[in-house]
């Protein structure tokens, strides 16, 4: 059984028009997209904007309206976020990209990070403040951070804030929305370690969604690709990045700047071909809207969006 | 055959914090040649921007000290006629973020016809139209027509952003600065345009400048690579001898902090500390020495200079020579939890 | 094109229930005062089974429903009751004093654009200078003083101190109406009044185009202007203005709605034969036939006023536009 397990879900939003304003159509963020994360594991959520990877991640979460389909965390049915249990939103915690904005400016780190446990946890003023600092210790701020306030940290650290808040209650699952896209490359390797660790230790579970496939790569042990709501790959990263199959996959890896400048020709003609092949194949990997079709295997952990054959 | 097109000599460019003036480029010095893209790469604080800006004159309340040469001008010290007739003329600029780069109640045509008015104001309204739409299609707007007469908000980030490139190159500028030209697009449309910026550069015999702070975006695009730390040039050298020996510490780290495909790591480098802010920076000594404690003090220069390690490969201090990176990691102690 | 009138007609149709809530909450606001139409109008020593019967007549016992659709249908009808202090129609009543009230208001206008718009531009383009000081030091002044206390002292000042102004009335009596001399002496007697509205009514427009303009010049497009070789003035002029002036411009309406306010109070003050005046006289003297037709009209004049701005706003910003 796998830890989490998303079943066909969508996520419609109604585009209201005419004169009456009424619903005349829908956008459809998230189409039909499934996938099963393992305990422990990373899952990579990858796309560009406007690809339904932060409202799936939303959608899990209970920030976004689930339209159809099913959510399933520990065999348990999470799907109507009003009946699902305290102990699901104890579990699962969403980090999110932005450092700069997702903490509230005007409070002390200590109210920061203290708030999930006001809301799920009955606890002294002194046990409290011995969590927090506990918390910071673990992601690598000092005890006294927790009467500063988030403008007196940089970039990573106020991440690492973020981190402390999403783990105060120890969950099982954290939902990580592009969590180092606002960082500089320095602190974004700082970020990323400690990710890293903290899931050894504490045994986490990541949806990791980013737009950055190095970063990706580097991070997760199965790979999700979206293009327009719908996946149009699926696989462990050695499937996704040394055989992609998909058009679209295909073009996201040729995209990825090479850091050695000595094959700069060769990418580029590389970049080029795939480009070609993108733009005559384009009618063979997705259908007259232009959407992806289902996925169907290719070997036992990957799955690409093909038109099925016969 | 190398032509300098713009020279930069001791350029210090402060901004007022309080009562005092603190520098964001601190004493730089560098030269841009034709038909040559120079990256200044380095984290944001360090300058790069300042420097880019400092040459284009768009600080309002900055003070620039040191020349910035170019043609016969020396554009730190230029008069506001001078450099609007050299912006948009023979200096075009690309801005970062295409989504508030342009007017958003002007239609595409008008952005563009602008800087070609402002520099030709003779040419026919018919005439200018015409140079637009060549624009647009240079640029791969696929229907110039229907895109001459919209809004902003009706383009894409890709395709805003490649209007905003039509404008810089309009005039056929000798300089182009880049500031960041795709950090705000997604992967595929960030490869298009960088293969968009390569093929007009070729026919235009500019010499580019191109801010960043991807190494990868460097890789594909740079001549030659200026790494900026602090407000200064620590590291400046061609590209293939900057990634294939690179030697300034903070160049080194750079690199290895970067998830990189072919390296399986476990875990990236992490440069200890954090960038100083400009009211902080350190003003003596090697600028890095806080963030690779490790070195010996004896490792750093008092007053680093730049040397030359092989032609055209300038490194800042000695403590290159000395530097590694720490042996074992310190373990971290976790507690608490659990 | 299409969209901008499928936006139009649109929001005219949301006008609709406005105007007819509006409509209710009048009529029952006017039906829960003291007394009705009959009790001022009748001789008080009339005999009140007699009275009776003429409220039995003119439906003044019908369920509310039912007086409320004979008010709308009146109405519709250009009825709109009798003033009992002026014993004359309301509708011509208030015909007579529309015309000095919409002339009070457009000078009023054209003086609060007159004097926002210079404002507002220096202020925000040499922000933080002396001169910007100042003019926001005045809009301050501005928001602090209560109209009616300032109108009050302007006609101190100038209309009895100095003699300059009218003190009252909308025209020198004994004009033939047409003559020059009649609407140069009409100008001569709101320019006052208005001149003490426009002075208040226009700091909330003064510090609006300045931030505006504020605004406007940190926006990355403007590095882009300056980046194309624009001149300092064309900056201004192509850029920061016009994008700053567009949102004064939709503010236009609901200008409207703070003059409806300013004229009850100035047209009061200065004894101005206009609807403001009317309209706090019908009040203290129970005029309720005109109370209440002056509080639809103003209600009305109000929603009138949003719907210009939505309109001019959806008109002059093509991100509204489009959708």
């Amino acid at each position: 059984m796998a830890f989490l397990e998303v079943k066909d879900l969508k996520v419609h939003f109604p585009i209201k028009g005419g004169i009456f304003g009424r619903t005349v159509d829908y956008v459809k963020a998230v189409d039909g997209v499934s996938f099963e994360i393992e305990k422990g594991k990373t899952y990579g959520l990858v796309g560009e904007s406007g690809s339904g990877k932060t409202t799936t991640g939303r959608a899990i979460i209970g920030l976004n309206h689930i339209t159809a389909g099913k959510i399933v965390f520990e065999g348990k049915d999470i799907t109507d976020p009003r009946k699902t249990k305290q102990d699901f939103r104890k579990n699962v915690q969403m980090i999110f990209q932005d450092p700069y904005s997702s903490l509230n400016a005007k409070k002390r780190v200590l109210d920061i990070v203290a708030e999930p446990l006001r809301n799920f946890e009955k606890m002294s003023k002194a046990e409290e403040r011995k969590r927090v600092q506990e918390l910071l210790e673990l992601v690598g701020l000092s005890p006294e951070s927790i009467v500063k306030y988030p403008h007196q940290f940089s970039g990573g650290q106020r991440q690492r804030i973020g981190i402390a808040r999403a783990i105060a209650l120890k969950p099982q699952l954290i939902i990580a929305d592009e969590p180092v896209s606002a960082l500089d490359v320095s602190v974004q390797a700082q970020v990323l370690n400690f990710m890293r660790e903290i899931q050894k230790e504490l045994g986490l579970t990541y949806l990791f969604i980013s737009h950055d496939l190095g970063v990706i790569r580097h991070m997760c042990d199965q790979i999700g690709i979206m293009y327009r709501g719908r996946f149009v790959e699926e696989g462990t990263t050695e499937d996704i990045f040394q055989s992609p199959q998909h058009i679209y996959t295909k073009r996201l890896v040729a995209a990825i700047p090479d850091i050695d400048p000595t094959k700069r020709e060769v990418h580029m003609q590389f970049r080029q071909k795939v480009k070609e092949e993108y733009e005559q194949s384009y009618h063979d990997y997705f259908d007259n809207q232009g959407l992806a079709y289902s996925l169907q295997p290719v070997s036992s952990t990957h799955y690409v969006a093909l038109p099925e054959k016969g | 055959m190398k032509q300098e097109l713009l020279q930069l000599k001791n350029l210090r460019t402060s901004f007022r914090i309080g009562d005092e003036y603190y520098a964001a480029v601190d004493d730089v010095s560098l030269t841009v040649n034709k038909n040559e893209v120079l990256a200044v790469v380095g984290e944001s604080g360090c300058g790069k921007s300042a420097l880019a800006f400092s040459v284009m004159g768009l600080h309002t309340r900055a003070k620039i000290e040191g020349n910035i040469l170019f043609k016969d001008h020396d554009l730190a010290h230029a008069s506001p006629g001078t450099m609007n007739r050299l912006r948009g003329k023979d200096l075009g600029m690309i801005f970062q973020d295409p989504l508030t780069a342009l007017n958003p109640l002007m239609i595409i045509g008008d952005q563009i016809g602008e800087v070609i008015y402002l520099h030709n104001k003779t040419l026919s309204q018919a005439n200018r139209k015409k140079k637009v739409l060549e624009l647009l299609d240079k640029v791969g707007i696929p229907r110039p027509e229907h895109t001459y007469n919209q809004y902003p908000h009706e383009l894409s980030g890709g395709m805003r952003q490649r209007v905003v490139i039509a404008i810089a190159i309009a005039n056929d500028p000798e300089l182009l600065i880049a500031d960041e030209p795709t950090t705000a697009l997604d992967a595929t449309i960030q490869s298009q345009i960088l293969d968009l910026i390569t093929r007009l550069k070729k026919d235009m015999h500019a010499g580019i400048i191109l801010i960043t702070h991807d190494l990868g975006v460097v890789a594909e695009m740079a001549d030659r690579v200026a790494v900026m730390y602090a407000g200064e040039i620590v590291e400046i050298a061609d590209v293939m001898t900057l990634f294939g020996r690179p030697l300034h510490p903070y160049t080194r780290s750079l690199l290895n902090s970067v998830p990189n495909a072919e390296k399986d790591q476990d875990e990236l480098h992490v440069i200890q500390g954090i960038v100083p802010s400009l009211k902080n920076l350190p003003r003596e000594g090697c600028r890095f020495k806080d963030r690779i404690p490790w070195l010996d003090e004896s490792a750093h220069e008092e007053n680093p200079q730049m040397h030359e390690v092989t032609p055209g490969h300038f490194v800042r201090c000695t403590c290159y020579k000395h530097f590694h990176f720490p042996k074992e990691r310190k373990e971290e102690k976790h507690h608490g939890i659990s | 094109m299409n969209g901008m009138w499928k936006f139009t007609v649109r929001r005219i149709l949301i006008m609709i229930p406005q105007v007819v809530l509006l409509s209710i909450l009048v009529f029952i606001m006017a039906k829960m005062m003291p007394g009705d139409a009959l009790s001022g109008l009748m001789d008080p020593n009339l005999d009140p089974a007699t009275l009776e019967e003429l409220r039995e007549k003119l439906g003044l016992n019908d369920p509310w429903y039912t007086q409320y659709i004979h008010w709308i249908g009146d109405l519709f009808h250009g009825d709109m009751g009798e003033s009992f202090r002026y014993k004359m129609p309301v509708s011509e009543l208030i015909g007579q004093r529309m015309v000095n009230t919409f002339w009070l208001s457009l000078v009023t206008l054209i003086l609060i654009y007159l004097i926002s718009v210079p404002l507002g531009i220096i202020s925000g383009r040499y922000n933080d200078s002396l001169l910007d000081q100042a003019i926001t030091g005045y809009t301050y002044i501005g928001f602090a003083t209560p109209l009616f206390i300032f109108a009050l002292v302007l006609l101190w000042i100038f209309g009895f101190q100095f003699g300059w102004f009218p003190t009252g009335g909308s025209v020198t009596p004994g004009s033939t109406p047409g003559t020059l001399d009649y609407i140069s002496s009409k100008l001569y007697h709101l320019l006052l009044p208005a001149i003490s509205m426009a002075l208040i009514g226009t700091v909330g427009t003064v510090q609006y185009l300045r931030n505006e303009i504020i605004d406007t010049k940190q926006k990355d497009f403007i590095l882009t202007a300056r980046a194309k070789g624009a001149s300092e003035s064309r900056v201004y002029n192509r850029h920061v203005l016009r994008n700053s002036l567009l949102p004064i411009a939709a503010f236009f309406g609901y200008e409207i709605t703070g003059l409806i306010s300013g004229t009850v109070f100035v047209e009061s003050i200065y004894t101005y034969p206009g609807m403001g005046q009317l309209f706090l006289e019908s009040i203290t003297t129970r005029d309720y036939s005109v109370a209440t037709a002056l509080t639809l009209l103003f209600g009305i004049a109000a929603i009138l006023g949003t719907l210009i701005s939505d309109i001019i706003l959806s008109l002059v910003d093509p991100r509204i536009r489009i959708k």
